[in-house]
């Protein structure tokens, strides 16, 4: 059966359809044409077989032959992965530029990269190793220890085992007695990318992932674990969020994926983080990172692979204990590449012409965001970030509606915000995280118990404000009574003393969570003691000629990182300033 | 041996379906031989065992079953190119229509392109200068962007297109390594002689190349045009090191196209009727600019695009915005109080201007002015929101004072005369004069120093 030939039928776009019985499983890799283009099966019946391909499929003629690769799509899991950048189907770009030039071509064979990696075996002969359990360690970037784990099924007695030293991904380091079959135990391994990699227990979420953002980090937290969706028009800053999270979040490795996005924004991801330095390793960024990426011009159909291939790399590092954090950027155009092959294939849409499965796709992929407990013991994670673009920056279109009903933090991104480059235009009113309760406890330890009522009155004097303006908007504030006045004043100060960051200020750019307490502290202090002279009938024009809130606007800028104890000077001027007041009562 | 088949089993639209057909590869082009001896181009579109549909760009008028040839080329579209295509006017699908004969091809290109490996990508990093304030202060043009103007109906796009082409500078860029490539789709002859004519008053005529196809000719042609233009720029781009720049017109009448197109193949549609793969076909047009390592050269796009009823939330301008760097938004009440060129500043932006901009670049103060001016217009929008509903007079002076600034910026910043060349240091410095109006602590965006450095009141 082997030997029969199988031929190209038709073609239409990135789908080629087999015709005949055909070995071809559901979701098997297949190579089509002379070319070997990557492509996997979609559909089986017994007059076609459907295949997406993942390569561009001009010239491809019907008659070319179609070779089947016995397993289902997967991705080779080797050190390497770390600090390099890979197009959606795990292909690295770096040995594509080397071996093609510039420009993409087709057909591109994974080259045996024999790299040798400075292995250091930790198991015996005769040892018993359990599927998930670490056999040996390579360093695989200056930060990152990169910890081969036994593969998922794989469980027995060692029977033989090389020492440490150098070795390729190839190259068999042990061998396990599994029942009757002797299994070889290599660095690399490849895992199907559409399944999620086995654990032993997921734990609920306990402990955010600390991004050095101040809207995020206090008032809309994401756990570590988690997932979260940021929505938003075009120009409303996106990218530039995901870009700051991936920078400064406190995860061990990050994992980006430019799904359909722009060229050169990929461009600028790879040459901005190579000359960033991680301020917990003083290395460079890319240390720590893995890109994916597929442009908006590169094959629809790898596209929709991309998101997935992400993740498994996320999963993988997960697996060897390490806290990881995957941005997908932008899951509409994922959600399109699904939409643009199923038309292709004359499935009968559901809304917006996406197809009936798309939430159910939606809700498998934010499902293997988790904090586990590994197969091999460790506890590692994986938070899920994804950017949605709703058309023209409707939040009821299906991919937003449904992203919303998987993610549990959504941070909402707002055009008219970012017209007055308040950056990051998260809106606080249509934000939410419903983490809140999974992370109280850690809150109140790690950044002291004042933290959770600091936000607590931050978030109500928001809400009064955004009542406020409605009013201000109808007849001016002058109608105002002073303590509303109050309110505006310090709201403003709020958001553009605190909620606005400054992602290209040296200090702005990340701010540890102690900073963002004092911050709060000053501002809520300030409100305190202000709210007590109004209620004394001191006008408030008086109390902002004392220049405080000008001052509080700006400390972001005017107290360093590492220099918190100015804040001291801020509480005791307020204190000072405002006491005069009180004498000429 | 060349093959020729016979007559079609279908026609429908723009379509032609041919039966028993052998060897044939998906996007490959056709000659349609008709009876009389002419010939039209067709392209391969969709193949199911022998049975392969055919798209006909200049159309299937008076097509009939049995009266046609249909030649297989062997070949995916494909655009003859060499240094003479510079001063040269072709048709919307690369032929010559300018009277000067074929071109005698250095390089023979598809143009569907390859994909940039983002690998391969320069971040680009420098300007150029249009002479513009808004554009040059508020969303800079860098080299290597794309960056769309959203107009409508009735605004003057053309002008500010001819005018940004007039008086381009780049950075440390000798004249002779720029040039334009020019791409109209269904535009009126009107709107091409108008270009043609300022390219010629100019003096850069022999430094274009056009692709035309004008609002009369074939509506399928339309999808090939920018393809062939862009083809055509990144061969003086990427072989010849020039920089280009490409201005596409009208991008809303070739996503027209690609849905007659897609209507006619009978695709399921997606919003507007416009086919589901509407981004990823713009975007392998759009993705086409840029800058490759170790190539001189550079691709600028400059794609219009007229926003049907002036609604930005429109799928093509919004699919757009999603691919391009950025938008430059024109605006109908600006162009109303008779403002030239009518930015509306606030939706525009330039996503590279913020690596591009600053010391090194254009001036250290730059990013933070354009920040304040940023800030304060969008203050005046509320004030003038405030005031359309209890009046100007109810306003308090802070109010009053954001009023005052926003005519002074519309009337001495944005707008400027059509042969006005500002320089980046003029643009800069009246921006500052315009800050006057407001006191220092005012300025939220702008550090101390700064101010000290270039507001008047300390020099």
């Amino acid at each position: 059966m082997s030997k029969m030939n199988y031929v190209v039928y038709g073609i239409n776009g990135p789908v080629v359809s087999v015709k005949g019985v055909t070995p071809f499983a559901m979701e098997e890799m297949v190579y089509v044409g002379h070319d070997r283009l990557i492509g996997e099966v979609i559909s089986v019946n017994k007059e076609y077989v459907t295949i997406q391909v993942y390569e561009d499929t001009v010239g491809l003629k019907t008659g070319e032959p179609v070779v089947g690769s016995g397993s289902s799509m997967s991705l080779e899991l080797a050190p390497g992965l770390m600090s390099n950048i890979f197009d959606g189907i795990g292909r690295p770009l770096s040995d594509m530029y080397e071996a093609q030039g510039a420009f993409i071509g087709v057909g591109y064979a994974d080259n045996a990269n024999e790299k040798l990696w400075d292995v250091s075996v930790k198991i015996n002969e005769g040892d018993e190793v359990k599927e998930g359990e670490i056999f040996a360690t390579l360093p695989e970037t200056p930060v990152i220890e990169y910890r081969c784990i036994v593969p998922c099924g794989v469980n027995g007695k060692v029977v033989k085992v090389q020492p440490s030293g150098k070795y390729s991904k190839n190259d068999v380091i042990a061998y396990v007695m599994c029942g009757n079959a002797e299994i070889p135990l290599k660095i690399s391994q490849r895992w199907p990318i559409r399944t999620p990699r086995p654990v032993k227990e997921k734990i609920p979420p306990s402990i955010p992932l600390i991004t050095g953002q101040r809207v995020i980090d206090t008032l809309f937290p994401v756990a570590k674990g988690g997932t979260a969706a940021i929505p938003g028009g075009f120009g409303s800053g996106k990218t530039m969020t995901q870009h700051q999270l991936a920078k400064w979040c406190d995860a061990d490795i990050i994992v980006y994926v430019g799904c359909g996005e722009r060229g050169n924004e990929m461009c600028q991801v790879l040459d901005e983080f190579s000359h960033l330095t991680d301020p917990k390793t003083n290395r460079p960024m890319t240390d720590r990172t893995v890109l994916i990426a597929n442009t908006s011009n590169m094959p629809v159909a790898a596209r929709e692979a991309s998101i997935y291939t992400g993740v498994t790399i996320a999963e993988f590092y997960r697996d060897m204990g390490y806290h990881v954090a995957m941005m997908a950027d932008s899951t509409s155009r994922w959600a399109e590449a699904l939409r643009e092959i199923s038309g292709r294939l004359e499935e009968m849409p559901a809304e917006e012409g996406f197809p009936a499965y798309l939430p159910s796709r939606l809700s498998d992929f934010y499902e293997r965001a988790s904090y586990v407990k590994t197969l091999g013991g460790t506890t590692g994670s994986v938070t899920l970030i994804g950017a949605v673009s709703p058309q023209g920056a409707d939040f009821s279109e299906p991919v937003t509606q449904n992203t919303k009903r998987f993610t549990r933090c959504f941070w909402a991104l707002d055009k008219s915000l970012a017209y007055q480059r308040h950056y990051p235009a998260i809106n606080w009113m249509l934000s939410y995280s419903e983490y809140f309760s999974d992370l109280d406890a850690w809150y109140d330890e790690k950044a002291g118990h004042e933290f959770i009522s600091l936000r607590k009155e931050i978030t109500s004097l928001l809400n009064e404000e955004d009542g406020l303006i409605e009013i201000v908007r109808l007849i001016g504030s002058d109608v105002l009574p002073d303590e509303q006045k109050l309110i505006i004043e310090i709201a403003r100060v709020i958001r553009v003393g605190f909620l606005q960051q400054n992602a290209f200020h040296k200090e702005d750019t990340y701010v540890p969570l102690e900073k963002q307490k004092l911050m709060m502290y000053a501002i809520i202090y300030l409100y305190h003691k202000a709210s007590a002279l109004i209620s004394q009938a001191i006008p408030i024009s008086d109390i902002i000629a004392t220049g405080l809130f000008e001052k509080l606007a700006t400390m972001k800028y005017d107290v360093e990182n590492d220099q918190l104890y100015k804040f001291d000077e801020y509480i005791k001027e307020i204190d000072t300033k405002l006491s005069g007041f009180g004498r000429e009562l | 041996m060349l093959i020729e088949y016979l007559g079609a089993k279908e026609i429908n639209g723009s379509l032609i379906v041919l039966d028993n057909i052998e060897d044939v590869a998906y996007e490959e082009m056709c000659d349609i031989v008709l009876a009389d001896g002419t010939a039209r181009q067709g392209r391969v579109i969709q193949i199911d065992g022998k049975r392969v549909v055919i798209e006909v760009f200049e159309g299937t008028r008076s097509l009939s079953l049995h009266n046609m040839k249909t030649r297989m080329k062997g070949h995916p579209m494909q655009l003859p190119l060499s240094m003479e295509i510079l001063g040269r006017t072709f048709s919307g699908a690369g032929v010559p229509i300018d009277g000067l004969g074929e071109i005698f091809a250095d390089k023979i290109c598809d143009i569907n392109g390859l994909p940039i490996n983002p690998i391969a990508r320069e971040y680009p990093r420098d300007y150029i200068a249009t002479g513009i304030s808004s554009i040059d202060v508020m969303s800079t043009l860098i080299r290597g962007q794309k960056l769309p103007i959203f107009t409508g109906a009735g605004m003057k796009h053309n002008e500010l297109a001819a005018q940004i082409v007039r008086q381009a500078h780049l950075q440390g860029v000798e004249d002779d390594s720029f040039a334009v490539v020019f791409a109209s789709m269904g535009i009126s002859a009107d709107v091409a002689e108008y270009f043609k004519s300022t390219f010629a008053k100019a003096g850069v005529l022999s430094r274009v190349v056009m692709f035309l196809n004008l609002s009369s000719d074939p509506v399928i042609e339309r999808i090939l045009t920018p393809r062939c233009a862009l083809t055509a720029a990144e061969y003086l781009a990427y072989e010849l090191g020039m920089h280009i720049l490409v201005i596409m017109t009208d991008m809303t009448s070739y996503a027209e196209a690609v849905r007659e197109f897609s209507s006619s193949k009978g695709e399921i549609p997606g919003r507007k009727g416009y086919p589901g793969y509407l981004y990823s076909d713009l975007a392998s047009i759009y993705e086409r600019a840029g800058i490759v390592k170790g190539k001189k050269g550079s691709v600028t796009q400059l794609p219009i695009l007229t926003m049907p009823n002036d609604d930005i939330t429109h799928p093509v301008p919004d699919l757009t915005g999603y691919i391009t760097e950025g938008q430059i938004v024109l605006d109908r009440a600006l162009s109303a109080k008779g403002v030239y060129p009518p930015v509306a500043v606030l939706p525009s932006l330039s996503r590279l201007m913020k690596d591009c901009i600053g010391d090194g670049y254009t001036r250290e103060d730059h990013s933070e002015l354009a920040n304040q001016l940023f800030s304060m217009y969008a203050k005046v929008v509320d004030a003038r929101a405030l005031s359309s509903v209890i009046g100007e007079e109810e306003l308090s002076d802070k109010d009053k004072n954001y009023l005052k600034f926003g005519k002074r910026f519309e009337d001495e910043f944005i707008s400027q005369g059509f042969d006005e060349n500002r320089s980046m240091e003029d643009s800069l410095n009246l921006g500052w004069e315009l800050l006057l109006t407001f006191d220092e602590g005012e300025l939220d965006r702008i550090k101390k120093e700064t101010i000290k450095k270039y507001h008047k009141k300390h020099s």
